[in-house]
């Protein structure tokens, strides 16, 4: 994984109660680069996530609301969180029901940035 | 007056005497008077004309219009009971009522000017309360009726994909229920698979932001979604706290649906 890449995911998982982050190919769900804690199935979180932003774009297109900048899954048990980077690449962060999304939220942005 | 009417029970002073007391706000006494003398002349329907305006002005609503409407029993055309009633009617909502009975009163006597004038009040009212209703009736889904941005932006579907209520617009007005519809249901079901795959339980809401517009998505029952649209100013918190009133209402009509 290159050095700016690392850095990236480096300071999304940073933020207390994130479990992992990663860069993903949309279009394939393939994983670009990966910064996870043990137990975190990256390919399961790769394609899911990927697929999850897709059909989301679908909705929101079909809304004429454009395409998702921030997709964020609640769940009972832990927190999704896509965003969109240029060139087709997402980042994602997988976390606890109750980790700081605006925080976490800042960081993939900023992220997301760091790709161009 | 007084000891006229003491004198001779029966005569039709008490007209004058309880319009005498009326106009001086004595309306009890002006009541008992003119109690006193319906029961000598219980044909007299100008005595009971009286007798109702006393009551209005006591704010007794319903007898006066008890008492107005034996009135109209012996003259249909009779003006003072048509302007009572159109009041009366005006003052309880009934705008209608209040329309017809002063048209009548109108008919009856068409040089007068206090039915003219309370005409035109109630004719305003009317007209604006119309417009108020006007855009529920033209837009609002019966749904979600009264909740915020209930005519664009606020959709229930079934698993599906098929639209149970509400209606989504889009920026430039045109219809998009159907289309979201279709494919919210696919994105519901990869969120449900995602959850479940990746250990994050049952999944509660999503929120997506788009260049346009933010859109909240979450199941009010384990069979349907609810979808609420808005524009960018809309905090993700105020989302959440709509798609709670708005689903507590679809549970709500849901559940009516099966009964």
């Amino acid at each position: 994984m290159t050095t700016r890449f690392r850095r990236a995911l480096d300071n999304v998982t940073r933020v207390r109660g994130v479990r992992g982050a990663m860069l993903v190919a949309g279009d394939d769900g393939l994983i670009v680069a990966e910064s996870l804690m043990e137990g975190v199935r990256g390919n399961a979180v790769a394609a899911l996530a990927a697929s999850l932003h897709k059909r989301f774009r679908q909705s929101m297109d079909a809304g004429a609301a454009g395409a998702p900048h921030f997709l964020h899954l609640q769940g009972d048990g832990g927190t999704l969180i896509v965003v969109p980077a240029p060139d087709g690449i997402l980042v994602v962060a997988v976390g606890d029901p109750n980790m700081n999304v605006g925080l976490v939220r800042l960081e993939m942005l900023r992220a997301a940035e760091g790709l161009t | 007056m007084t000891a006229e009417l003491a004198r001779d029970p029966s005569s039709l002073v008490f007209l004058e005497l309880g319009e005498a007391l009326r106009r001086v706000g004595q309306l009890d006494a002006a009541s008992r008077v003119l109690v006193s003398g319906l029961e000598q002349h219980p044909d007299l329907i100008g005595g009971r004309d009286l007798y109702a305006r006393v009551l209005v002005d006591k704010g007794e609503y319903a007898r006066a219009a008890q008492v107005w409407g034996t009135v109209l029993e012996r003259d249909a055309r009779h003006v003072g009971a048509h302007k009572g009633l159109g009041f009366v009617s005006f003052r309880g909502g009934d705008l209608d009522g209040a329309l017809e009975h002063l048209e009548l009163a109108l008919a009856a006597d068409p040089t007068d000017q206090s039915v003219i004038s309370a005409l035109r009040t109630v004719r305003d009212a009317a007209q604006e309360l119309q417009a108020e209703v006007a855009p529920t009736d033209a837009g609002e889904d019966p749904l979600f009726a009264g909740l915020e941005g209930a005519e664009q932006g606020l959709l229930l579907v079934d698993d599906r994909g098929r639209v149970l209520g509400g209606r989504l617009l889009d920026r430039g007005g045109r219809e998009v229920s159907e289309a979201v519809a279709a494919y919210l249901a696919g994105a519901a079901q990869e969120a449900d698979r995602t959850a479940r795959m990746l250990g994050l339980g049952e999944w509660r809401w999503i929120v997506a932001e788009g260049p346009e517009a933010n859109v909240y998505v979450t199941p009010p029952t384990p069979e349907t979604l609810l979808l609420i649209l808005r524009d960018q100013s809309v905090p993700s918190g105020r989302l959440a706290m709509l798609a709670e009133r708005a689903g507590a209402v679809a549970r709500a009509w849901l559940e009516g649906q099966r009964l």
